[in-house]
């Protein structure tokens, strides 16, 4: 039950926003947002780190075909579930620092949104999944397309073109997989698109090796890996900065998270036969974006090669299939979550203040706002995995899991610590430190309201940096399950 | 001797002493931090020195009632399968010493710091900073398995960023602190590799297992030697050994107080206690130790040679510690491991002492560092003076000095090694000897040659200045008798009590711990170096005070050579060449060329061939968002409903 009223509960309140308007419609989508939150805590604290599905949630949905609405959390989905309503509310926050056009319908949105990843996270059920995949696009194209910057039709419609070919080439994977299945227990249809019955299929290895382009397709655009990235700067930069939170903060943890669920143990034969390239190219990823940030002039561009760089590495750990690299996934999704939304949102406060982005005309703001610097270079090590920080411990399993999969990989992989100092300390003296430019001394610092929301990102890192093991124990069980089916 | 470190419980005192060893330094930092501004200078230096000296005193506690060697379990850090990294610190002979250099050295240059940053606006900011350096030290030194020594390695890293770049207003300086990070990432990816190779091979990363496993392998295991050079790359980094040291000449932006105390006392010998930690991984692999000497003794006569040249205060004891560093390296590599943690004491004394006496002159001068304008200041600061010489000749390796008796040793080890390193430790010897004193002549003695503004407000420093002067300079001069050498009827103190941490290197190869030269060669290697200090004396007292010559202007004739090393051998312009250029132009060139030039077309091509689906979209398209809404809305409800329904 708890699974449908954290499904059902931000659509409700999506739906009420549309007949409220003002303070009450601010009210309502944070209050709606802060339960939501409490109940994940909930959930968090009943749930038991067994191994096996907690709050499962089954109804025939469309009985003739086999297809079930089929809901449940284990350790990887109910983290993802915590960092989604963890990060919506602030995300909501920031969304209140901007005057927008129909501010309820934007409001509404963003937990229609919700809904929407929460159902990816949550659904056990491949049409399901897919249904809700597909859900999360709705909204997030219209916050981007209609609240977005000025280039922000045409990059909004590469961005939909993109991720809808990839998800109906995975649909079409999706659809392969239903017809080979057999019928479910005590259920009169043919076959089923139950999780488990994808996972018991038998398939050649011919069929593995197409089935995972089909499949990836869609996990690789949504991460983004390279080559599939090009939407992804061109978006977070024309995006409206909430929008650009809930794109790089949870929405690209749909690409991870499908891939570890929906990917790996469906298709292990095709996982051995193509991971090496996969991981190739997510490493290859992680130094192109990197090098790319270094010279970018736009704030919000660079941390979006940033975002791309830090992807490739989450994304050579799923394939690394060692428990280290997979546990190193699921704090660095955590971590990742808070630390991008965080330096986006630092981002968005410079912009608020300055109305540019512009990184050359910027400089010589700390002496004027100490506690933006402070904010900004907690984020900013976080990003830079320095230790104690909940990037460090993400990104150092990571590298341990990528080194122990392949030495050599892991060694190019590990340039990302040395390249993210480059780009990001360069950036962070371009725009806070050196001489005076024209805002430094006009500059204000945060208010309390902002800090309303870097409060709680800056607790998270240095809780994911301090007690990880909060959290991996969490997953631990997922993950080892998960490893056993990829090994199967 | 005891074999194991005994586990948490047999900590004799409660884990909450131990917590606050770190944690008073944090507080500090939080306490400063917060209230930047709100305190006074003087109240916020008083809270930055209060706090270590704390954590000193406690140390000095631990140290005086030490027996065994123990562990403190704090709490299970990350725990992922056969990887468990608890938050541990391990307490024995070298964590103890370290602990008493880091908070004893660092509380003086604390209380330094007090006088030297009276004036400036950001003080609380500043002890904050300082504060968390010791902080993130402590946690180096204290830590029972590499990644806790990996979190202190990186801590103090980003303090020498936030302290290099203390004056932010300043390009240049932000430059210098940006490289200095970079620089030492590039380092700790190897530390980094290291620690990966160690946990694959062990299947730990905890100091007492993995030694303990290592002990049984068999010397020149190929596995063995890999860790230990990606562990020496991390040292190079962080020690400013070739070719990682050009961050460090740089470094010398931050204020004074903090190139004592992070870029000659304590940070930087980082690279030389994680070689010490690891003993018996570098004992097992003699090719990694060679690499460690060759290294060593290159840097020290390279920055030596650089050291002749230079006009800048600063900048001359920058690449003397660079040298100086070389010196404790090319000790490790010939196994002299406790004579390189000896030279580490010696030369934190008397190169803080060093640094802190310059820190007085730039004080005195009114900020002025070049050696050019200087002159005749022993009139005006005499303890400044005095203390300063000392620092000379505990460097120059004059006896009884300290110096003499830990550079004397680190000769002796290499001239048991190999001649050629012992020679170029002699050389290196000489020129250290000139390079100081003529920084000593051309500062203190002659005619002062700055302005008539600069000679009036000439002034000694106040108390809290030369007070921690004072007891350097005392610790500079007697400190080598922790260390006398044993036919001189000395008693090596320091070796006898650090034994028990190379108990595992000395089993494997008892050989190389044994070795001495016979008395007559230790005395002849002696007079040598001795000799060699008193050369450079002697001829810089001729080149600077009799013949009184001056270093020549920046824009005066130089021949190639000299211009070679006045230019630093154009090192950083290679570099520049070589490695920043280039990653800039490809930054650039990715994104015009490859990213907007190939990938993104290619995909314009895509999108234009499912444009039939962009057209039928834009139909929909009318803009007024709460349709679509609804529209979806709808659709939703009306699909869940339905099929619901069903059941």
């Amino acid at each position: 039950m708890l699974t449908a009223v954290l499904l059902f509960l931000p659509l409700a309140a999506a739906l009420l926003l549309l007949f409220i308007k003002g303070a009450a419609a601010r009210a309502l989508a944070l209050g709606a947002s802060l339960l939501e939150f409490g109940l994940a805590v909930y959930a968090a604290f009943a749930f038991k780190a067994t191994g096996t599905v907690a709050f499962n949630l089954n109804y025939a949905w469309i009985s003739s075909a086999g297809i079930n609405f089929h809901l449940g959390l284990d350790g990887l989905s109910l983290l993802l579930v915590l960092l989604t309503t963890f990060l919506v509310p602030l995300i909501l926050l920031s969304a209140f620092k901007h005057k927008y056009d129909n501010p309820s319908t934007f409001y509404a949105l963003v937990l229609f949104m919700q809904t929407g990843l929460l159902g990816v996270f949550m659904s056990l059920d491949a049409f399901l999944f897919y249904f809700f995949w597909e859900v999360a696009l709705i909204p997030i194209y219209f916050l981007a397309g209609a609240w977005g910057g000025e280039r922000r039709v045409a990059v909004t419609l590469k961005f939909f073109l993109y991720t809808v070919v990839g998800s109906l080439l995975m649909l079409a994977g999706f659809v392969y997989l239903y017809l080979q299945t057999g019928p479910a227990a005590g259920s009169l249809a043919q076959h089923s698109s139950e999780l488990s019955a994808f996972y018991s299929l038998k398939l050649s290895a011919a069929e593995q090796s197409w089935l995972f382009w089909l499949i990836f397709a869609a996990f690789a655009v949504k991460m983004p890996i390279f080559p599939f990235h090009t939407w992804q700067p061109d978006t977070y930069t024309e995006a409206p900065a909430p929008a650009t939170m809930l794109l790089s903060g949870i929405m690209l943890k749909m690409g991870i998270y499908g891939t570890m669920r929906w990917l790996l143990p469906v298709l292990p034969l095709g996982v051995s036969q193509w991971g090496f390239l996969v991981v190739i190219l997510s490493v290859i990823g992680i130094i192109y974006g990197a090098i790319i940030a270094i010279r970018q002039r736009d704030l919000k561009r660079l941390i979006a090669y940033s975002s791309l760089s830090h992807v490739g590495l989450m994304a050579a750990g799923v394939f690394s299939l060692t428990q280290i690299g997979l546990q190193g996934v699921v704090i660095q999704m955590l971590a990742h979550g808070v630390n991008v939304v965080g330096m986006f949102f630092v981002a968005d406060a410079i912009e608020r203040r300055t109305g540019t982005r512009y990184i050359p005309d910027l400089g010589g703001l700390t002496r004027r706002t100490p506690i933006l610097s402070v904010c900004f270079l907690v984020m900013l090590l976080s990003t830079v995995a320095l230790p104690l920080t909940g990037g460090f411990v993400g990104e150092f399993l990571l590298l341990a899991g990528v080194y122990q999969y392949n030495a050599w990989v892991g060694a190019v992989a590990g340039l990302t610590i040395i390249f993210s100092a480059v780009y990001l300390l360069r950036m962070f003296q371009r725009v806070m430190l050196g001489p005076d430019s024209a805002f430094s001394e006009t500059i204000t610092d945060l208010t309390g309201s902002e800090l309303l929301i870097l409060v709680p990102l800056i607790a998270l890192v240095f809780w994911l940096g301090l007690f990880p093991n909060s959290f991996l124990h969490i997953s631990e069980p997922a993950v080892i399950n998960l490893l056993s089916l990829v090994g199967r | 001797m005891q074999e194991t470190v005994l586990p948490g419980a047999n900590a004799p005192y409660s884990t909450l002493l131990y917590v606050l060893i770190p944690l008073l330094p944090f507080l500090g930092f939080l306490l400063n931090g917060l209230l930047n501004r709100k305190l006074s200078g003087t109240v916020a230096g008083l809270i930055g020195s209060a706090t270590v000296l704390g954590s000193f005193l406690i140390s000095v506690m631990l140290f005086l009632n030490f027996e065994y060697q123990y562990t403190v379990q704090l709490f299970d850090w990350i725990s992922v399968g056969s990887l468990q990294i608890p938050f541990q610190y391990q307490i024995d002979q070298l964590s103890l010493i370290m602990l008493l250099l880091v908070t004893g050295v660092g509380f003086l240059i604390h209380v330094y710091s007090i006088g030297y940053m009276h004036h400036d606006e950001n003080v609380g900011k500043f002890f904050s900073f300082l504060n968390l350096f010791i902080f993130s030290m402590l946690l180096l030194v204290m830590g029972a398995n590499f990644v806790i020594l990996f979190i202190g390695w990186e801590g103090v890293g980003l303090c020498s960023y936030l302290l290099i770049g203390f004056w932010n207003k300043n390009t240049a300086y932000n430059n210098a602190a940006k490289k200095a990070f970079i620089i030492n990432r590039i380092g700790d990816l190897g530390f980094l590799l290291g620690i990966f190779l160690i946990y694959l091979t062990f299947d730990s990363v905890q100091y007492a297992e993995v030694f303990q496993k290592a002990s049984t392998m068999q010397i020149g295991t190929g596995v063995i030697t890999a860790i230990t050079l990606l562990l020496f790359v991390g040292a190079m980094g962080k020690s400013a050994q070739l070719p990682l040291y050009t961050w460090l000449p740089d470094a010398m932006a931050g204020p004074t107080p903090v190139s004592a105390l992070i870029h000659a006392a304590t940070m930087v010998t980082a690279g030389i206690y994680m070689v010490l930690r690891a003993n018996v991984l570098f004992t097992l692999a003699p090719d990694t130790l060679q690499v460690v000497a060759i290294v060593g003794a290159a840097t020290a006569l390279f920055a030596a040679t650089i050291g002749l040249a230079q006009n800048d205060i600063k900048k001359v004891l920058a690449y003397s510690t660079v040298s100086q560093l070389g010196y404790m390296f090319l000790a490790l590599g010939v196994m002299g491991y406790s004579t390189s943690l000896f030279h580490v004491l010696t030369h934190a004394f008397f190169k803080a002492l060093m640094f802190l006496g310059a820190g007085s002159v730039i004080h005195a001068m009114s900020n002025e560092q070049d050696l050019r304008r200087m002159g005749g200041l022993r009139k005006a600061l005499p303890i400044t003076f005095l203390t300063f010489l000392i620092g000379c000749l505990a460097i120059s390796g004059i006896p009884p000095f300290s110096g003499f008796f830990s550079k004397d040793e680190i000769l002796a080890h290499a001239f048991e090694h190999n001649k050629v390193l012992w020679a170029m430790g002699l050389l290196t010897a000489f020129l250290t000897a000139f390079y100081m004193f003529r920084l000593l002549f051309l500062a203190f003695f002659g005619e002062f040659r700055g302005t008539a503004e600069q000679k009036h407000h000439l002034h000694e420093s106040p108390a809290s200045m030369t007070f921690p002067l004072i007891v350097l300079a005392v610790l500079a001069a007697v400190g080598g008798f922790m260390g006398a050498p044993m036919f001189t009827g000395g008693h090596h103190y320091l070796a006898e009590y650090l034994a028990p941490i190379f108990t595992y290197s000395q089993r494997l190869l008892p050989a190389a711990f044994n070795a001495e030269p016979d008395h007559n060669t230790e005395l002849m290697l002696m007079g040598l170096s001795v000799a060699a200090g008193l050369l450079g004396i002697i001829l810089a007292y001729v080149f600077y005070v009799v013949r009184a010559q001056r270093p020549a202007e920046e824009e005066a004739q130089r021949s190639g050579p000299e211009s070679l090393v006045y230019h630093k051998y154009y090192i950083d312009e290679l570099y520049n060449a070589v490695f920043t250029r280039p990653i800039m132009a490809l930054s650039n060139g990715l994104y015009k060329f490859v990213e907007n030039g190939i990938i993104n077309p290619v995909v314009g091509v895509f999108g234009r061939a499912v444009n039939g689906g962009g057209t039928l979209l834009r139909y929909v398209q009318t803009g007024a968002v709460e349709t679509y809404l609804i529209l979806m809305v709808i659709g939703i409800v009306l699909i869940l409903g339905l099929n619901f329904g069903r059941f």
